[in-house]
């Protein structure tokens, strides 16, 4: 069974940052491989540590910068990985949810996989709904929030379960192949090991255009146009306590005692 | 096309507390282009939950019973065909779990365009307008779209709709494909119960990624110690197994209300604010000053928590 795994390199931001136009100043931007899918590499690795997987493939829509991201989920285990990039990408604010699915499903269609993990959402645009739009647009089978995978994938089903709200989970059966979007503390994401590392530097990784997966430029214009970026209005009206840590934890001592919950 | 068609949510028999919450964001757009609102009931019994629906500003409820529980083939079939028949501007659904399910789905066999987790939502009867987050809270974006487009709406972010409407009630005849139906929800199970229950705490101390390591939980322990408070916490902390999941706190976790929540290194994500929010007095503890948290606090330290909670200790135990 083969694996594909959506791997994406999201922006962090600093505590104290600036904006400029509808994007947060270089300067303050960090760069980290994407929370949710750093769950879903271990689940694809694991699946393949259990004999389940034959060969897990990495996809990421993305400029070179982001290779050192993509080395790091080689360097877990993945075997090989695609990104795709194109000069008319360059500058694109927000790429949106249709877009990402027409390049995604290009890549998973020339790959043929069986399974395809995703992370619930990215840290940083926070759309949570590439994963289950690709799906349908594949005729794929899906699943949402998955915290629980079996690891026997009997017959081309997959038996997961979705975290719902309020600590409710649901069982579901779902026919292969299919997309889950994988939600963190499904598993527990190794560090890479130096060998891995070291390994990670053979691997193939494969860079790709826009013609080379058969998608027009035209059909990956997004929909959706980032007009503004501000900093929320700070509905803060608390009370800062300033001063010296013992100062500011005699504070906090008084209130608790105030309020007759601690001695 | 100036309708608009929004889609509820309920579990095990009871709906969710967004589906009314969807009518006002609903009736605010349907008056901005001048249209209808539209609701969608899809499973379970969906006559009772018609009637509870029926209130102020709703046009119309469209009933699809099609099984007892969520199960996104059927409603995602469902809902395509209610676009097809009613040609809404817009389609409504919940943020929730069910509704991150279905909304791309939809919006992709529709071949419209999706925004999620919006928080405010505007139009002209062409430009849709819509508020939502980036990077965790830190910035918030205005994002517009022209024409039709599949849009799902953050809980608690617009008023309950009250009052009772006259909408009219009708049943849909969506034709279920069953042979298109992949999934099979078989269960549900209820987790996180153990040792404590904190959402009858009176003083809790919840601990946040601020924390950094695994050691550095004791010092965490020795406050609640201190302070006679019971220990909870963020996903993270949930998530690296550092402890149990019945101390989670959040939409997934469980929802709290303390007479005082201490939070000490939590950055306050809007699925962690859902279940904490309910606190009587709020004290957060960040490096951050600009931490989503503070929004919400009554009280703050901007300072390192190293720092304070050994002093907090000390106050307790000296
Ligand atoms: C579907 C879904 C469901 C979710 N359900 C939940 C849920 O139920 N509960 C939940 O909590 N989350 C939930 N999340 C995750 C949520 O989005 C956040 O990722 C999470 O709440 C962040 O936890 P945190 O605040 O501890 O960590 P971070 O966001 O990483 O924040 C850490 C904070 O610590 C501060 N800090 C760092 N060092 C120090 C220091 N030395 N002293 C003081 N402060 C410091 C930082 O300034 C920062 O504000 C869910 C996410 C999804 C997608």
């Amino acid at each position: 069974m083969k694996i594909l795994v959506t791997v994406k390199e999201v922006s962090t931001v600093e505590d104290e940052f600036e904006i400029e136009g509808t994007e947060i100043a270089d300067q303050y931007l960090g760069a980290d491989l994407n929370e949710w899918d750093d769950y879903a590499i271990e689940e694809a690795v694991q699946l393949q540590e259990d004999g389940i997987a034959d060969e897990v493939v990495t996809v990421t829509i993305g400029p070179e910068e982001c290779e050192q991201t993509i080395r790091q989920a080689l360097a877990k285990g993945a075997d090989r990985a695609v990104r795709v990039w194109d000069d008319s990408l360059e500058g694109v604010d927000l790429l949106d949810v249709n877009a990402k699915t027409e390049i995604l499903s290009a890549v998973i269609e020339a790959e043929d996989p069986d399974l395809v993990l995703s992370g619930v959402q990215a840290g940083d645009d926070s759309f949570a709904a590439t994963g289950v739009s690709v799906a349908e647009n594949l005729g794929f089978q899906w699943g949402a929030v998955v915290n629980h995978l079996e690891h026997d994938l009997e017959e081309g089903v997959a038996s997961v379960r979705r975290e719902l709200e309020g600590g409710v989970e649901e069982l579901t059966e779902l026919e292969l192949p299919a997309v889950l979007t994988i939600q963190t503390g499904i598993n527990e994401p190794r560090y890479a090991s130096l060998r891995g590392i070291r390994q990670a530097q053979r691997k193939e990784l494969d860079v790709k255009a826009l013609a080379d997966i058969g998608v027009d430029e035209s059909t990956i214009e997004s929909e959706l146009d980032l007009t503004a970026m501000y900093e929320p209005e700070s509905e803060s009206d608390a009370t800062f306590w300033e001063g010296s840590a013992d100062e500011t934890a005699s504070e906090l001592g008084e209130l608790l005692r105030d309020k007759g919950v601690a001695q | 096309m100036t309708d608009v068609l929004a889609v509820t949510d309920h579990r095990r028999g009871d709906l969710r507390d967004v589906s009314y919450e969807i009518i006002t964001a609903g009736r605010e757009l349907a008056d901005e282009t001048g249209g209808d609102l539209h609701l969608a009931v899809i499973s379970g019994t969906v006559d009772d939950f018609a009637d509870k629906l029926n209130r102020d500003g709703v046009d119309a409820i469209h009933t699809v019973s099609h099984g007892e529980e969520f199960n996104h083939d059927v409603y995602t079939q469902a809902i395509t065909q209610l676009y097809d028949d009613l040609a809404p501007q817009y389609v409504l659904t919940p943020n929730s779990v069910n509704g991150l399910d279905y909304a791309p789905a939809v919006a992709n066999q529709l071949d419209l365009p999706v925004v999620t987790d919006t928080i405010d939502l505007e139009t002209d009867g062409e430009t849709l307008v819509a508020t939502r987050e980036m990077y965790g809270g830190k910035v918030e974006t205005t994002n517009e779209l022209e024409g039709e487009a599949v849009v799902t709406i953050r809980s608690a972010e617009w008023p309950q709709a009250e009052g009772t409407g006259d909408a009219s009630i009708e049943a849909f005849d969506a034709d279920i494909d069953e042979d298109a139906i992949g999934s099979t929800v078989s269960g549900f199970e209820e987790v996180g119960g153990g040792d404590v229950d904190i959402s009858e705490a009176e003083l809790l101390v919840s601990i946040g990624r601020g924390i950094e390591e695994e050691e550095n939980l004791d010092l965490i322990r020795d406050l609640a110690d201190a302070l006679g408070a019971t220990l909870s916490s963020s996903r993270p902390i949930v998530d690296n197994g550092w402890l149990p999941k019945n101390r989670q706190v959040g939409q997934s976790g469980k929802v709290v209300t303390p007479d005082v929540y201490i939070a000490i290194g939590i950055s306050g994500a809007v699925q962690h604010v859902a279940g904490m929010k309910g606190s009587d007095t709020i004290v957060a503890i960040n490096t951050d000053p600009n931490a989503p948290i503070m929004d919400i606090a009554d009280y703050a330290i901007v300072d390192d928590l190293f720092d304070v909670v050994p002093e907090l200790i000390d106050e307790f135990e000296g």
